[in-house]
């Protein structure tokens, strides 16, 4: 019986061990990420050139690299990136300060909730892209047409995220302050804010992203500059490489908006569990 | 609670007596319900028919099994839960809301935990714009009376169960209130702590003046502190008995092996017992 015993746990206890090798070998290996990259260029360049893929169709990494080279050293790219990305930033506070402001506002009254929400969710259902030609025709081909347009998108996560974070707060906490006298300000700015604000870098980061989108969509629909006018100008002219080159450019901007978003959070949230185990994606 | 009259008026040691009858009491509770309202099972009769008298200077202590309403009925006294019916007065005037002169103790520490330990205990005195200079200084003075010198700027996750519930401590006591209401504040301390902060409550309470009903589940404990023990008992909760406690002030750790003090125990154990209540 013993026997039977001992000879049960070895293997037993083996699996658990090789399971946590394997854990801890995962969570280390962040090379692993920019390797597979690299092998799926070297894939996509050899499957290029093997199969004589015209370059209208899909362009190989290394031109589309001698493209990302030749716009930024010719500085090509240099003006329109610096329109895209004031369009980006831009729209994207805008929009995310009107969505707070508005999130407080239906989030701490229920009067006002039944008063502006529905219309705000009406106005969410409208797709942006539809409403994007009116935006353009009533404030010009130039900046503020995207920036608004960047806005409308960007505003409703933090909308809808400001409203379910004030509601978060625990009723302990709130009563707690209750008790020493605190009036609904002070509950306000103690408890119901803080409490809000993991919830509102949530938004923050889907806002951050979503922007990247509405410039671009901005900039398709009517535009004299920006990386969204230079990809139709380079679509027009058949310049595969140049278009995947500023999309490049484009996901960069996402990334990095992300990473600086991801950056303030861990700083300002230092506090919240939800920030250290939060999955970074977006 | 047909015996607080009793004791009121029965038999009581003089000085007592004397403080009873000098002014109105600080609380008096009359005829209190309390019924939860719940959405799927029914109500919950968690209050009835409490009839309670507490004195200026007063401490007081409750006991009774897990659910008589200890909690709740602490909850009503900080103004903060409301009541189904009754009447509650305090100095006189009808409770209605928080009062400054107030510091509530929670069951669970309910620490803020974006603030640190030091800005947590001045919670209160932000709240009530009080001068921030002495009571930073005050803030520091009550966690080096808790052990928690040192831990001013860590942050409550950072901090054990216990020293949480400390703090939560010091945070009632950082205005400097009158009346404290604790719920079993001494719950998630170790057993030679305890004895340390039931001395150093006591110190507190005779230092500012104060008035304390504090919920406990030790019997010892409630017996220890008390000037009276408050009996509860459950389904629906009522008050049992109020127990008299003489022994003399000021007490220390040696009455808990007289005989005295035993007695007292003894009589709220079979009163456990007899209703059926649990520990
Ligand atoms: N918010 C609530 N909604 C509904 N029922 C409640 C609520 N709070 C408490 N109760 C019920 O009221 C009764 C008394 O609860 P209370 O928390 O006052 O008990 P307690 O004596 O403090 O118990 P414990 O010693 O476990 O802390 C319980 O039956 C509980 O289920
Ligand atoms: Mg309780």
């Amino acid at each position: 019986m013993t026997q039977i015993d001992t000879s049960d746990a070895i293997p037993a206890s083996q699996p658990a061990g090789t399971a946590k090798g394997v854990a801890r070998h995962w969570s280390e290996s962040r090379a692993l990420s920019p390797i597979l990259l690299i092998a799926l260029i070297l894939l996509w360049e050899g499957l290029i050139r093997w199969f004589e893929v015209p370059k209208i169709v899909v362009p190989a990494p290394s031109a589309v690299f001698v493209a990302l080279w030749d716009g930024i050293v010719s500085g090509l790219f240099w003006p329109h990136f610096l329109v895209t990305l004031w369009e980006i930033v831009a729209g994207f506070g805008i929009g995310s300060v009107i969505g707070i402001l508005l999130g407080i506002l239906i989030g701490l009254s229920p009067l006002m909730e039944r008063l502006i929400y529905p219309y705000v969710v009406a106005f969410q259902t409208l797709p942006k892209v539809a409403i994007a030609p009116i935006i353009v025709i009533w404030f010009g081909y130039g900046l503020s047409s995207k920036i608004i347009i960047t806005a409308t998108i960007a505003f409703f996560p933090l909308l809808a995220n400001t409203i379910v974070g004030l509601r978060s707060a625990p009723r302990e906490q709130i009563e707690m302050l209750e008790a020493c006298t605190a009036n609904r300000w002070q509950i306000f700015r103690m408890i119901r804010l803080p409490q809000a604000l993991p919830f509102i870098f949530v938004g923050l980061d889907v806002a951050v992203v979503l922007s990247v989108i509405g410039a671009i969509v901005g900039e398709f629909v009517g535009a004299r500059a920006g990386l969204g006018y230079l990809i139709l100008q380079k679509n027009f002219s058949f310049d595969m490489a140049g278009v995947f080159a500023i999309l490049i450019i484009l996901s960069m901007i996402g990334v990095g908006l992300h990473m600086l978003v991801v950056a303030v959070q861990r700083r300002v949230l230092f506090w919240s569990e939800a920030t250290a185990n939060s999955v970074t994606g977006a | 609670m047909s015996h607080s009259p009793d004791i009121q008026t029965g038999a009581l040691a003089p000085a007592s007596v004397a403080a009873a009858v000098s002014g109105d009491p600080l609380v008096r509770i009359a005829a209190l319900e309390k019924i939860y309202p719940t959405r799927d099972r029914g109500n919950v009769h968690a209050l009835s028919d409490i009839h309670l008298d507490v004195s200026q200077g007063e401490f007081l202590t409750i006991v009774g099994p897990s659910g008589c309403g200890k909690s709740t009925l602490l909850k009503i006294l900080a103004g903060i839960l409301a009541k189904t019916s009754g009447r509650v007065q305090i100095a006189g005037a009808d409770l209605d809301g928080p009062n400054r002169d107030l510091g509530v103790v929670f069951q669970a520490p309910v620490l803020l935990p974006w603030k640190s330990v030091i800005e947590n205990v001045l919670v209160p005195a932000r709240v009530q714009k009080l001068d921030m200079a002495p009571a930073r200084r005050r803030a520091r003075d009550l966690l080096d009376l808790v052990g928690l010198s040192g831990f001013e700027d860590r942050y409550p996750g950072e901090l054990s169960g216990g020293m949480q519930q400390r703090v939560g401590i010091c945070r009632a006591l950082i205005h400097q209130p009158k009346f404290l209401l604790m719920d079993e504040p001494f719950g998630a301390l170790d057993a030679m702590t305890r004895e340390q902060m039931n001395l150093e409550l006591l110190r507190i309470w005779k230092e500012q003046d104060a008035t304390i009903l504090l919920v406990t589940h030790s019997i010892p404990e409630a017996v220890f502190l008390a000037d009276r023990v408050v009996v509860m008992s459950p389904r629906p909760g009522r008050i049992a008995e109020v127990m008299q406690v003489d022994l003399p002030r000021p007490r220390n750790l040696e009455m808990f092996n007289t005989g005295r003090f035993g007695q007292h125990v003894a009589a709220i154990r079979r009163h456990f017992n007899s209703t059926g209540g649990i520990d």
